[in-house]
């Protein structure tokens, strides 16, 4: 608990008292500047999109990788982690060139929102997989079996009994991907285009507001932001929680 | 390839480096990223004079604004270079720099520059002045002057451009609404406008000679065009207070403006404030050149330009911002 302090929540607690240095008024005012609410909202939706997008993709990914053999597994299972190794920035940069104006394939997505989320599909893609990965290794076969012989087709399968048993392990997954998407700056600040109301997100909002010397603005976005993400952090665990209890 | 071989070159040139101390004592020097390469060059010839030899010059790189930041909150300094004279004057309100700071026969500047335009290979849009870039279907790159300190030059020169030409206070920002609606992109750095620009995006990137020269020495195929009337770029550096009881950093900060050191930062694109070295380069003298503090054109200095353009609230660029977001 005294690590837990001194690593998480000092530094929590003292950026939420900075945002509240000049009072409760400066505070809601700061925070609710007509740019700042329009990143939170793009910040929340693309974010929302891309931990949607992933919970189905990485449990796809982690099924081929765990229930499939093809040459090469050892291989790909290994480059899932590479977005965490790359830094943000050159990761950014990368997709930049990809999927930019000059990009080899003739796809230009950059500067726009689709983007965005294309930045942050590239690096929350590991939290799902990884999340749903040991959960399929540990699922026993038998009970597909047995269902199996009973009669039921592979989509009740999936369905009734691999989707329950995999469920919470896919929502943790999703609820790092989305936290993770909601605070990413250097992967997005290259290919959004920064415009306010149109590409700008919180990160770079913040970003802005910190070199522009407005430090309570910064810190009050920040903090709103942190909020947010803590309630729909705590709506995920809680309906794990539910689920755990109720179903399987 | 090219492109990320630039990034990591720029991640290269966030990551600051230090070194330990030595007989000769050692001095700390706070500067922002472009530069590196200059004072690389600096401090192994400042090494090689007598006030330098055997002295650890331990460096650290970063943009302008979080260098300053950094130093306010305790870093370690004894010479900071920065971007441009605001970022000091927060260390002179911190009481790290002594008020006087800029008091010698340079006014504490090292190094100009000028705003230019950097166009596509033979300037196919034939971009030559302001006026060119709010003509229709022109697109511009040039940094957020919220994120970016340095793009704040851009939008000075824009606008004391407009007002060199004759057009009324209300008119040149008028023009600054019309070219930010040709601004598709606002990245947060001028390395990053570079970056994107060299991507293929846009048909012109306003920023400094120096980073124009950069590109070109980089291999990145673009031509440049200095606009008649534009922004001299002054760059300054100071001794700090823990700088000043040090002779070393003394010895260092005079050494800034040797012809060895001027020339470094020439070679780096920069334009060398001392006259006798300067007349070895051919940098292009524009017949509109104004500085920051050109009061004719509505200028008067950075603490007043800040207030009035760049408040992040009220100033007129964050009204502009939001008018062509909305």
């Amino acid at each position: 608990m005294g690590y837990l302090s001194l690593v998480v929540l000092l530094p929590l607690a003292a950026l939420i008292s900075s945002s509240r240095a000049d009072g409760a008024a400066s505070f809601w005012h700061q925070a609710t500047r007509p740019e700042a609410v329009s990143a939170l909202k793009l910040t929340l939706g693309v974010a929302a999109v891309c931990a949607l997008i992933n919970a189905v993709a990485g449990t796809a990914i982690a099924w081929v990788l765990v229930r499939d053999r093809f040459p090469g597994k050892g291989a790909v299972d290994a480059v899932i982690d590479l977005p965490f190794a790359l830094p943000t920035i050159v990761a950014g940069l990368t997709l930049l060139a990809l999927y930019g104006p000059g990009g080899p394939f003739g796809i230009d997505v950059a500067f726009t929102r689709l983007g965005l989320l294309v930045a942050l599909l590239f690096v929350t893609l590991p939290f799902v997989v990884r999340a749903v990965q040991p959960v399929l290794l540990e699922l026993d076969t038998e009970m597909e079996e047995a269902a199996a012989s009973l009669g039921a087709g592979s989509l009740a399968i999936f369905r009734r009994i691999v989707f329950p048993n995999l469920l919470p392990a896919i929502l943790s997954g999703v609820a790092l991907a989305f936290a993770r998407a909601v605070g990413e700056f250097g992967a997005v600040v290259l290919i959004s285009g920064n415009i306010p109301f149109k590409t700008e997100v919180s990160s770079v909002y913040i970003f802005g507001q910190l070199q522009s010397g407005n430090e309570r603005g910064a810190a009050a976005v920040s903090v709103v932001l942190l909020a947010i993400s803590l309630g729909v952090l705590l709506l995920i665990g809680a309906f794990r929680r539910w689920r755990t209890r109720h179903d399987v | 390839m090219r492109v990320i071989w630039i990034a990591l070159l720029g991640v290269a040139l966030l990551a600051g480096s230090a070194t330990g101390a030595s007989k000769g004592g050692s001095i700390n020097l706070v500067a922002y990223s472009t530069p590196k390469d200059a004072y690389g060059k600096v401090i192994s010839a400042f090494q090689k004079t007598q006030a330098g030899s055997g002295v650890d010059v331990s460096q650290s790189y970063g943009a302008s604004g979080d260098q300053a930041r950094a130093v306010a909150a305790g870093q370690p300094a004894d010479v900071v270079a920065l971007s441009l004279d605001p970022d000091v004057s927060l260390l002179v309100q911190k009481n790290l720099v002594p008020k006087n700071w800029a008091a010698n026969s340079h006014r504490g500047i090292v190094s100009d520059s000028v705003v230019v335009f950097v166009v596509r290979d033979g300037n196919p849009k034939k971009i030559k002045g302001w006026g060119d870039l709010v003509k229709s279907g022109i697109q511009v790159i040039t940094p957020n002057p919220f994120t970016s300190g340095g793009a704040r030059w851009n939008v000075m020169a824009a606008y004391g451009a407009q007002r060199r030409a004759g057009k009324t206070d209300k008119q040149a920002i008028a023009f600054l609404y019309k070219l930010f609606k040709h601004v598709p992109v606002q990245p947060d750095s001028a390395r990053a406008a570079l970056q994107i620009f060299s991507q293929g995006k846009g048909d012109v990137l306003i920023t400094y000679e120096n980073e124009a020269i950069y590109a070109n020495k980089k291999g990145i195929h673009t031509d440049y065009r200095v606009p008649k009337a534009t922004l001299l770029i002054e760059t300054p550096a100071a001794l700090t207070k823990s700088g000043m009881g040090k002779p070393a950093a003394k010895a260092f900060y005079k050494y800034l403006w040797s012809s060895t050191a001027q020339k470094a930062f020439a070679d780096q694109g920069y334009r060398p404030v001392v006259k006798n070295v300067a007349s070895g380069y051919h940098f292009y003298k524009p017949p509109g050149l104004f500085t920051i503090s050109s009061s004719k054109y509505g200028l008067n200095g950075w603490v007043k330009v800040n207030k009035r353009f760049f408040h992040p609230e009220k100033g007129i660029m964050a009204a502009i911002e939001r008018s062509i977001g909305q």
